[in-house]
């Protein structure tokens, strides 16, 4: 895993609430068997009309914005476990998703592929989503160690909360297999006792 | 200290706690289909590290198979790659596999319950959300990613941090026509898709204590649906007699002392939960969705609510219908009766008996499939494929089919489907179909009759 300590970018405002991870990856493309090539076909159908035609209106398209951010409304990643929903967001380049809130499975999933959930306050996601509406070249600033998200030139800043242990596997780009293989003595003793 | 269920799963596999951090809770039985498992494998293979408890696991090929022709070749060259791989890889690893044509084979949620793999008290992952569904036993089970896959693969274990607490009760008459499926998606349009995020949620009261186990299976498999990792209803005799002489099911003394320890599965009367919900059962009504998330619920009878939300008007844009209307005599052409939420025998009886001696509307193309080649197998010696076929339906084979619409079963752009599965998401069923979630017998009726109607009505 990629380690990920500190992002300076441009942000992306996708200003809808409960985005499923059916509409971050639609279930036709779940048929590939590694992980690659689904950041191409993220968001596919409000990217794309039914004839393949780009849909202009889409924020994504809008050759304005850009960046590895994408800030988005309420109850982010809600719905199927899908793991290739992190993963074509990751592969699309996003290394950072702000949320006021986001589905615990999703969550988790993007803290496994080092893509970070920033879970935000309603108002400052208002605040911050209407500044990028306001200005595309708007930049946003994450830092990992003291958990503040800030927004350049505007004072506008929070601090975030994070697992202690999910963050110092992101800042080092640890997973949580190596951890547990680590204990294999403890689940074997475990097992021994109750199974 | 007074403990919940919930609490006394947990506790019980608990193998160690990291400081300030997360718990290795060890996993009694792992779940897997040919969707999200094959890059959990290929990470392991790329690591060189085994998989370590196979016994523990059972597979089956459910999301990405046809419903009809199973015994020919996969036409979709993806899909049959995909099926060819889960195969290889289970071979591998010395996996017990029920792939597509096993009498065994099905829904992964449905088939692990009718095998007796799913019992109280056990810890149960798979790659898939409505994992959830197996809570009905008094288990712990939710749904993982791929990447937590590969750790249960590896360490027979995961990193958690333990959930908060939450409880639903609901006690009560229920009304005649209201089924399981119209309780959760009344709780759900009540308390909103993510008030149980970050929660696991026990169901509780009289109404779950009379339902059966294929009810209760539709309530937990769709806690998901309000953000609960998972759902739970304590053990009681109905579940022992459900489990009691299944093909993995404890046999002879085996059962008595593991009767005899789910009995103490139940929450502690004065045990302190972190949320409390409760509910009156008169109050619920058959129920259908308008809008495109499982909360967006009313009762059949009322009209879509006026709202000033801008997610709110995004999703009837979609789905084409006008704020404050009623849904009644609106015609549909697609129905729906199938997936983990609603393909249990029960739910086949039910429509039946709704159906029996009437015929279905010219314009409705409704698909019926089971959840597993033995619910199907069941459907056919109880009669009930007779009472389907007399009056225009076709039974198809088992699988997630139209629910997720991964194969060929996709409801065309445009289109409303009533259907008994359990997500209304934007294009769930197929690009720009529209998807009304109901209980088979909505379901049933509006086949019958072409149109939204009000069932209440349609009783006695």
């Amino acid at each position: 895993m990629e380690k990920f300590k500190q992002l300076r970018s441009t942000a992306i405002p996708l200003d809808i609430e409960n985005i499923d991870t059916d509409q971050i990856i639609p279930a036709r493309f779940l048929k590939a068997t590694d992980k690659k090539g689904f950041g191409d076909n993220v968001f596919r159908d409000w990217r794309y009309d039914k004839n393949g035609n780009v849909n202009d209106s889409f924020i994504l398209n809008n050759k304005e914005y850009g960046g590895s951010i994408l800030v988005a409304g309420n109850n982010f990643g809600c719905g199927s476990s899908r793991e290739h929903a992190a993963w074509a967001l990751a592969g699309y380049g996003f290394k950072v998703i702000v949320s006021s809130y986001f589905a615990d499975i999703f969550k988790g999933n993007s803290l496994n592929n080092g893509l970070l959930p920033v879970q935000v306050s309603e108002i400052f996601l208002k605040k911050v989503m209407q500044l990028l509406k306001n200005d595309p070249k708007t930049e946003i600033e994450v830092d990992l160690e003291t958990q503040t998200i800030s927004v350049i030139g505007t004072g506008l800043s929070e601090t975030f909360e994070i697992d202690p242990y999910k963050k110092m596997c992101m800042l080092n780009g640890y997973d949580d297999i190596d951890f547990l293989l680590s204990k294999q003595e403890k689940i074997e003793a475990f097992e021994l006792n109750n199974l | 200290m007074k403990k919940t269920l919930f609490d006394k799963v947990w506790d019980a596999h608990v193998v160690d706690s990291i400081k300030d951090g997360p718990q290795v809770l060890y996993i009694d039985k792992h779940l897997i289909h040919e969707v999200t498992s094959p890059q959990a494998f290929q990470e392991l293979e790329e690591r060189g590290i085994p998989v370590l408890r196979p016994g523990q696991i059972i597979a089956t090929a459910d999301h990405n198979t046809p419903t009809v022709n199973q015994h020919l070749p996969v036409k979709d060259t993806l899909s049959r790659k995909q099926l060819k791989q889960l195969s290889a890889n289970c071979k591998k690893n010395g996996i017990t596999l029920y792939e597509l044509g096993h009498k065994y084979n099905g829904i992964v949620h449905v088939i692990a319950p009718e095998l007796g793999f799913t019992q109280p008290g056990m810890t149960i992952v798979c790659g898939d959300s409505h994992t959830s569904t197996h809570g009905a036993f008094g288990a712990i089970a939710f749904g993982i990613g791929t990447s937590q896959v590969a750790q249960v693969f590896a360490s027979q274990c995961l990193l958690l941090k333990k959930p908060k607490k939450m409880r639903i009760t609901v006690n009560g008459k229920l009304k005649k026509g209201v089924l399981p499926k119209d309780i959760i998606l009344y709780i759900i349009s009540q308390i909103g898709t993510n008030a149980g995020t970050g929660y696991f949620c026990e169901y509780a009261g009289e109404v779950f204590e009379d339902m059966s186990m294929e009810g209760r299976m539709t309530v937990c498999n769709m806690s998901i649906e309000m953000g609960a990792r998972g759902g739970m209803i304590a053990p009681d005799e109905t579940t022992f007699s459900y489990i009691k002489g299944r093909k993995f099911a404890p046999k002879g003394k085996d059962f008595e002392a593991k009767v005899a320890y789910w009995k103490t599965l139940s929450t502690d009367k004065d045990a302190v939960l972190d949320k409390e919900y409760s509910f009156n059962a008169s109050a619920i009504e058959p129920m259908l969705t308008y809008g495109t998330n499982p909360g967006m619920g009313i009762k059949i009878s009322e009209n879509i609510p006026i709202l000033n939300d801008r997610s709110f008007t995004k999703a009837l844009d979609y789905m084409g219908f006008e704020a404050g209307e009623s849904l009644l005599e609106k015609s549909i052409n697609y129905v729906f009766i199938g997936s983990c939420t609603n393909s249990r025998i029960e739910d086949f009886r039910i429509a039946a008996n709704f159906i029996k001696g009437k015929q279905k509307a010219e314009h409705v193309t409704a698909w019926l499939v089971p959840g597993s080649k033995q619910v199907e197998a069941q459907i056919v010696e109880e009669g009930l494929q007779d009472i389907f076929e007399a009056a225009g339906f076709q039974l198809r084979q088992p699988g997630c089919s139209a629910c997720l619409a991964m194969n060929e079963d996709k409801i065309p752009q445009g289109e409303y489907c009533v259907s008994t599965s359990n997500r209304n998401f934007e294009g769930r069923q197929g690009q720009g179909a529209r998807t009304l979630l109901a209980s088979p017998l909505v379901a049933a009726a509006t086949a019958i009759e072409g149109k939204i109607i009000d069932i209440t009505k349609h009783l006695n």
